[in-house]
């Protein structure tokens, strides 16, 4: 019964190491699933007004990329992979923008090029996505989010080849799409977003030659940054903006905050590991604790055992076999438990929907044999300093004790 | 088979050192049947002790079937005594809770013998204490006398040369002691050298030799053959007192 309390420390400590590394870990999936198709080596531009007078223009100027940019980048910057240049229509919060006969609707209306789906996946759940010759023919298409489907479309509906009206212009439908990844750049759900081609949007809407924003990837072996730094001076350049403006050109960079989570997830995992090794190492000083106590009462014993030919080997053997039993069926209760329990929130989760960020605790392999080693290593830790004490005492000293 | 010369050992109480073998110089043949007596304190205790290679000495020397025990390895001490020596004690020092046959056992376990065969051995043993529908038993549903026959078949059970009995009849009533001693004396019988300790006068008459120990040195050894002389001088000893 003693022994059991005292084991109950381990169980604890290996109990703590298990469900803290399984949140850690379902805290890490639900952020990373929401990211982890995204492109990891994107940068995004867009434009803000200036903060540096410059060649003549005052500060607060404002201003956008231009077409000429599109072309300009894929002729003379070679570390670019792929380069979608976007525009922001009407969004969610602007009041309803779209019309199908009875139902109306507000959705984030972007134009895009077929490369965006490079850089932030994108599936088609019916019909495709834009492609480029939509582009080339500026045709008036649009693919649309679950949601918009949902709103715009009864049940039974198949919205391809039905048309809405977005902005008083109608658009025939050729695709339902679902987002692959959580990375937004407007703040509303994705699945309300509806994309028409870039050329299409730039002409039926009146924007001449105005770019809102880029996505840009780098080509393999090209850090993101590098190009990232070498685009905004260009285009700082090109539209005459101050070279040490360091507001005018919006920029993110996928890259960085990849890097960033990566060290917040690992911090997680590391304060995991103290802390539950903490505890464990807690539950086994507490085993060890326990062990003096038992060779204490049974001094006696392992006098008599050595008296009639135990030698300290032996008698170590015992004592150490003793306090692995103990840790290694304690930590085992605990490992098993642990996991039953984030076997347990895993079902509750799979049930939860969407927008939990946080999915599938679970612990890798490694994490349970590390575990399962680390306690077998305490167990012999916890016994064998009571042992060697027990084999320290002359097996006369040991038989003349009266016990406690 | 066992010869001290000159052996000394004190024990450290604290700052003073106790000084309780003062050159002890003995031999026991194979095959005897020896007592050691002496008041308490006189250091017959830890002269059996030290020929059971229990503790240690600190001069002198100390020859053990022809072989010299000094500094010895705890290791190399538990093998000897495995081999060579059995115990028996006066607090009997069974494991509580284990039962007979596994105590008697026990020995063979540590020379590795397997389960089977030793506790086969150790139902043999018990027979021959009589105590065969008792192998089952464990040690505190047994008798002061029946547990010092498990303790004996014990001692026995891995045939050693020499058996040392501490006080073996201490804790018993003088018809157990007797019956005791006659297992002992049977032993004995068997070409098994037995050392005793004891304080009981007509205990240590039934063995061959008494060796009395007084202050740490030895003052007298009484041969078999004396020992009627001895018995009368021990009563009026006792008259006088």
């Amino acid at each position: 019964m003693r022994s059991l309390m005292t084991a109950f420390g381990v169980f604890w400590g290996i109990f703590m190491l298990i469900v803290m590394s399984g949140a850690g870990r379902a805290l890490e999936n639900g952020v990373m699933d929401g990211i982890k198709a995204f492109a990891t080596n994107s940068a995004f531009f867009w434009t803000e007004p200036t903060s540096k007078p410059y060649k003549g223009f005052q500060r607060g100027r404002r201003w956008n990329y231009k077409n000429d940019d599109i072309q300009y980048i894929r002729d003379n910057v070679k570390e670019v992979e792929y380069l979608s240049p976007k525009l922001f229509g009407p969004n969610a919060n602007s009041g309803d923008n779209t019309i199908r006969g009875k139902k109306t609707g507000s959705f984030n209306i972007t134009g895009d090029y077929p490369d965006f789906y490079k850089i932030d996946p994108w599936t088609p759940v019916k019909g495709r996505l834009i492609n480029e010759i939509d582009i080339l023919h500026k045709r008036k298409v649009c693919i649309i989010g679950e949601r918009v489907a949902e709103v715009m479309f009864e049940k039974n509906e198949n919205p391809i080849g039905e048309y809405l009206q977005i902005n008083g212009v109608y658009f025939q439908v050729v695709g339902v799409v679902h987002p692959e990844t959580r990375m937004n750049f407007n703040g509303n759900r994705k699945t309300e977003s509806i994309m028409i081609p870039f050329s299409t949007m730039q002409q039926t809407y009146n924007m001449g030659d105005v770019v809102h924003f880029f996505a840009v990837t780098s080509v393999p072996g090209v850090p993101v940054s590098q190009l990232e730094a070498k685009l905004k001076d260009l285009l700082k350049a090109r539209h005459k903006v101050a070279p040490d403006d360091v507001q005018a050109v919006g920029s993110f960079n996928i890259e960085v905050e990849w890097v960033k989570y990566q060290g917040l997830f690992s911090g997680i995992q590391i304060l995991t590991w103290i802390v539950g090794i903490g505890t464990l190492l807690a539950g086994v000083i507490g085993v060890s604790n326990i062990m003096l106590v038992i060779i204490k009462e049974r001094t006696q014993e392992i006098g008599i055992q050595r008296a009639i030919g135990a030698t300290p080997g032996k008698v170590i053997m015992h004592i150490v076999a003793e306090s692995v039993f103990l840790t290694v069926i304690a930590g085992y209760i605990g490992l098993s438990l642990g996991i039953g329990l984030l076997e347990l929130a895993n079902m509750a989760l799979d049930s939860g929907s969407d927008e939990v960020f946080f999915r599938r605790p679970e612990i890798s392999f490694n994490m349970a044999v590390g575990a399962v080693s680390v306690l077998v290593v305490s167990g012999i830790i916890a016994g064998l300093i009571p042992a060697r004490r027990a084999v320290s005492i002359k097996p006369i000293d040991a038989l003349r004790d009266e016990g406690i | 088979m066992i010869s001290l010369s000159n052996i000394h050992k004190s024990y450290a109480m604290g700052n003073n050192s106790l000084h309780v073998l003062k050159g002890i110089n003995l031999q026991i043949e194979q095959g005897e049947f020896v007592s050691i007596m002496g008041s308490s304190g006189s250091g017959k205790s830890t002269l059996l002790n030290i020929l059971g290679i229990l503790d240690n000495y600190d001069e002198g020397t100390y020859h053990l079937n022809g072989k010299l025990v000094k500094n010895m390895s705890e290791k190399q001490a538990a093998k000897l005594r495995n081999e060579l020596l059995g115990f028996v004690f006066q607090s009997f020092n069974l494991i509580s809770f284990k039962n007979a046959m596994e105590n008697v056992a026990l020995p063979l376990y540590y020379q590795g013998v397997s389960r089977k065969k030793r506790n086969k051995i150790a139902l043999e043993y018990l027979d021959k204490m009589g105590l065969l529908q008792w192998a089952n038993h464990l040690p505190n549903e047994m008798s002061g006398g029946q547990k010092q026959r498990v303790a004996i078949a014990r001692s026995m059970i891995s045939k050693p040369k020499i058996i040392f009995a501490d006080e073996p009849t201490g804790a018993l009533d003088s018809a157990t002691s007797f019956e005791v001693m006659d297992i002992l004396r049977e032993i004995n019988q068997d070409g098994i050298t037995l050392i005793i300790v004891t304080h009981e006068h007509d205990i240590a008459a039934m063995t061959q030799k008494i060796i009395r120990l007084s202050d740490g040195r030895i003052s007298e050894i009484i041969q078999n053959g004396e020992l009627k002389n001895w018995k009368s001088q021990y009563r009026r000893e006792l008259e006088i007192a």
